[in-house]
């Protein structure tokens, strides 16, 4: 192997391996910490390399540090993911049948969706309807916390959507099981719930939100990129400069390991939109 | 709970029985293949069947310790090596190699009789980690109390002191506590199953008393110095006015020092 890891490396490693999921400036932090630790050469700006390092060695394992973006905020996070069979046994080892049954429920709610929430009185009917083992409206929302605090599901107001975490490593598994109801986002490309959609019945692409204020930042008057149909939504306000975030990276490497046909079958068609 | 104490008492001889009736049901799954056999094994799998072999045992071992319970040899033979065993050995190997290499963890066999192996951190530990990215966990703060007042009273304590304790500090293990839950289970039970702690039956008590110890893990994974440091902050001492625990904690830091 070209590059051999060192102590800086896998104690990166560690860490994304102990918290799933850790946000760019994080990243940046821990990036300094773990050369410095080990005396190692540290530059700023090699953080992708020093990345790539570890993903060379992780290879083997169907293992990847992935980098991807946030629905909600548009900022970069980088996540540990399997490579080979991500399927909803991943998360197995924390929770019981039922709860599983309940997250596939969930998610079946928010792909349904035509903004990528399920609401919360909804999940607590889901609840009801479990055939595994029903859960109580108290066991659900206790199980819904837990979803929420082992970064699975994101909540506001009352909305649960799918966490970064949750979209980037289940991404082959959801375009699966929702390849009819999924669409990638008409600017990153990468798979979109929470985003806008074009209302021309014919064309209908869809946004992130953050792309969305990326997209149509300064312009007044908006059109649909596809089909230059005028769009109706409200522009979200993104208080980041969110240009700095280095959005085009973020667009390819969010997409690096994919292995199954269906996927890019999925990739193509959303080109073709 | 009654089990347990039946258990404990009689404990040596059913250990004894029950470990070496394990031990010989797992030699005979993993009797040594000659070395014919080895190789025609090697020819009959891939290069590639092998390696992912590998990666399958990485990952098992890697979702089984985030419970922090002892992996034992049999599950991975049962769940993951199958039809491979005759090659175990390297693959074994390999996957002890690449925890070393890539994970910066050792796997670590804490009992050879019944071969159960937890993966160990080669990483010091460091106070001035991002503290952001440290996931708290309620429960390791507990633990880590618990192992300072048996470290500070020489290696051994009697559970009731512990309790005591405990209570000063509004963690009562006869109530249901927000955080912890059942605390004297998660104590004697959760925590000794990760092998963080040691509960055993003092012999010859009635009623019957209990006692405390650190666990296997804890000693490969507690930096008994690190520890010392920061109760030295709590009392405002040195860590050296301690005299038998700094010996203690001196000894073990070059043991684990010549191990890395």
């Amino acid at each position: 192997m070209a590059r051999p890891m060192g102590d800086s490396h896998r104690r990166f490693l560690q860490t994304i391996m102990s918290n799933g999921i850790i946000d760019g400036s994080q990243a940046k932090a821990l990036h300094k910490h773990c050369c410095d630790v080990a005396g190692a050469n540290y530059s700023q700006d090699r953080l992708d390399e020093f990345i790539d390092v570890i993903n060379l060695h992780l290879q083997p394992m169907f293992m990847h540090i992935r980098k991807g973006m946030s629905e909600e905020d548009g900022l970069q996070y980088y996540a540990l993911v399997n490579t080979a069979e991500t399927e909803v046994t991943r998360m197995s080892s924390d929770y019981a049948d039922n709860e599983l049954e309940l997250f596939r429920k969930i998610m079946d709610l928010v792909a349904e969706s035509d903004n990528g929430t399920a609401s919360s009185t909804d999940i607590l009917n889901c609840g009801d309807a479990l055939l595994s083992k029903k859960l109580k409206k108290k066991e659900t929302e206790q199980v819904l916390n837990k979803f929420v605090q082992n970064k699975w599901l994101t909540e506001k107001h009352g909305e649960y959507s799918l966490s970064t975490r949750c979209i980037m490593e289940m991404e082959p598994y959801l375009r699966t099981i929702y390849q009819d109801l999924l669409k990638n986002c008409h600017v990153c490309d990468n798979i979109a719930f929470q985003c806008q959609m074009c209302e021309n019945p014919d064309c209908g692409i869809r946004m992130h939100l953050p792309c969305v204020a990326r997209y149509f930042r300064g312009r007044s008057d908006p059109h649909c990129p596809a089909c230059n149909e005028f769009w109706p939504h409200e522009i979200p306000e993104m208080h980041r400069p969110l240009a700095s975030q280095s959005q085009p990276s973020s667009a390819k490497e969010n997409t690096a390991p994919r292995s199954t046909p269906l996927t890019s079958q999925g990739r193509r068609s959303g080109r073709r939109l | 709970m009654s089990q347990r104490k039946r258990l404990s008492a009689s404990q040596n001889k059913a250990a004894n029985q029950r470990s070496k009736a394990e031990s010989d049901d797992e030699e005979d799954a993993f009797t040594q293949p000659s070395l014919s056999q080895v190789q025609r094994a090697k020819e009959s799998f891939t290069p590639i069947q092998i390696d992912r072999k590998v990666a399958e045992v990485v990952q098992f071992i890697l979702i089984k310790d985030q419970r922090k319970v002892p992996i034992r040899r049999a599950d991975i033979a049962k769940h993951v090596i199958k039809e491979y065993r005759a090659i175990h050995q390297d693959i074994m190997k390999r996957v002890i190699h690449t925890f070393d290499q890539v994970f910066g963890l050792k796997l670590v066999e804490i009992d050879p009789k019944s071969h159960l192996y937890i993966l160990v951190n080669k990483l010091e530990a460091l106070p001035e980690e991002p503290v952001s990215l440290i996931p708290a966990n309620p429960k390791h703060g507990l633990l880590f109390t618990i192992l300072s007042v048996i470290f500070m009273k020489g290696g051994v304590v009697k559970e009731a002191l512990v309790w005591g304790f405990l209570k000063k500090l509004r963690v009562d293990p006869g109530e249901r506590h927000d955080i912890f839950g059942d605390v004297k289970k998660l104590v004697t039970d959760e925590f000794v199953r990760q092998k963080y702690l040691e509960y055993v039956r003092i012999p010859h008590t009635e009623p019957m008393e209990f006692e405390l110890r650190w666990g296997v893990r804890a000693d490969k994974e507690i930096n008994k110095m690190k520890l010392l440091e920061i109760v030295g902050k709590l009392f405002d001492q040195e860590p050296s006015s301690w005299t038998q625990q700094y010996r203690e904690a001196t000894a073990a830091g070059s043991q684990s020092q010549s191990q890395r």
